[in-house]
């Protein structure tokens, strides 16, 4: 029989790598769809391969030289981005949820997207502003999963596995985009936000104090322990802030 | 006349504003906050009596420094 050990370290690492990559699939995808149906598919998609290999070549480059940093200022360094980077995802996806920001609204980039470009003259054969548009939508949202695979791939020791789930998100959301030919708009993307928000300074927590000689009660299983306290911490954040946002005027602008 | 900046030239500054924008942005507190946080949690696990006590002040800090960016945030959106 086929014995499998799973640590919670995996878990999490598992699905903050998947909802990160889902998200920023989503929200690349809208900017690939509103190319590609406002002047056509060709270009859309040699700019979204192209980006897709040079996120690829940056994970290569990059992975296996991280792999030689000493591992404990490696996972302390990890530790702090993760800690900035997943606290300001916690941030914007509590301000949401409390109404105090507008949420992120896929359909309203579509449109924004296609006007843009629609005011743009067509060339025929390849279209530079369809393969920069679609170019630069996947590389910029796919530059926060390279940062995301990377951290906590190198600091885990498990840079192929954080690869290929994030991989397996990307064709996934891919294929589902495809599938019901247009932008994800009625994904929960918000909820999805929250909870990586919630993975990442769960793990950018933790390795920050691996990085520092940390004794955590429990070992690794501690790791679910940081999960359950932000989610209860963001469960109270949006409740308070959600009492003054009724009554809120201006949203804020981040 | 202004001479466009060389390719390397841009290419640095380029990836210099990538890493401002992604570790500062318009949440500077956060990126002071996790700093101050690594100091403190740094002394006090140099302290043998203090390790446990870095595993507890490390979360708290984190839950107070998101705390304190909301609270921001609600602010600048009364004003």
């Amino acid at each position: 029989m086929l014995s499998v050990t799973v640590s919670s370290g995996v878990v999490v690492l598992v699905g903050a790598v998947f909802l990160a990559s889902a998200v920023e699939m989503i929200e690349a995808l809208t900017i690939v769809f509103a190319v590609g149906h406002t002047r056509g598919w060709r270009s859309a998609f040699e700019g979204t391969v192209v980006a897709l290999l040079a996120l690829g070549a940056l994970v290569a480059a990059f992975g296996p030289a991280l792999v030689h940093v000493p591992l404990d200022l490696l996972r302390l360094i990890v530790g702090g981005v993760l800690l900035i980077f997943g606290l300001q995802w916690l941030r914007k996806a509590i301000l949401r949820s409390s109404g105090l920001k507008a949420k992120h609204d896929e359909d309203e980039i579509y449109r924004e997207t296609v006007a843009e470009l629609s005011a743009q003259p067509t060339n025929a054969g390849r279209d530079r502003i369809s393969f920069v548009m679609a170019f630069k939508g996947v590389f910029l949202e796919g530059l926060e999963v390279v940062i995301t695979v990377l951290t906590l791939g190198t600091s885990a020791h498990r840079l192929g596995l954080a690869v290929i789930v994030a991989a397996v998100a990307v064709v996934l959301v891919g294929i589902v985009g495809v599938v019901v030919a247009k932008q994800l708009s009625a994904v929960p993307e918000n909820a999805m936000k929250m909870a990586v928000g919630v993975l990442l300074v769960s793990y950018g927590t933790f390795w920050t104090g691996e990085g520092l000689k940390v004794h955590w009660p429990g070992g690794d299983t501690m790791l679910l322990g940081l999960v359950a306290i932000y989610l209860a911490i963001t469960w109270l954040y949006v409740a308070w802030l959600r009492t003054s946002a009724p009554n809120q005027k201006s949203e804020v602008s981040v | 006349m202004k001479r466009e900046a060389s390719f390397p030239v841009r290419v640095i500054k380029g990836f210099g504003m990538f890493w401002w924008d992604f570790l500062v942005g318009d949440t500077p507190e956060i990126f002071v906050a996790v700093l101050v946080i690594i100091g403190v949690i740094a002394l006090l696990s140099e302290s043998g009596h203090f390790n446990a006590v870095a595993a507890v002040v490390l979360p708290v800090l984190g839950v107070a420094t998101l705390g304190a960016s909301l609270w921001r945030a609600k602010r600048t959106a009364k004003k």
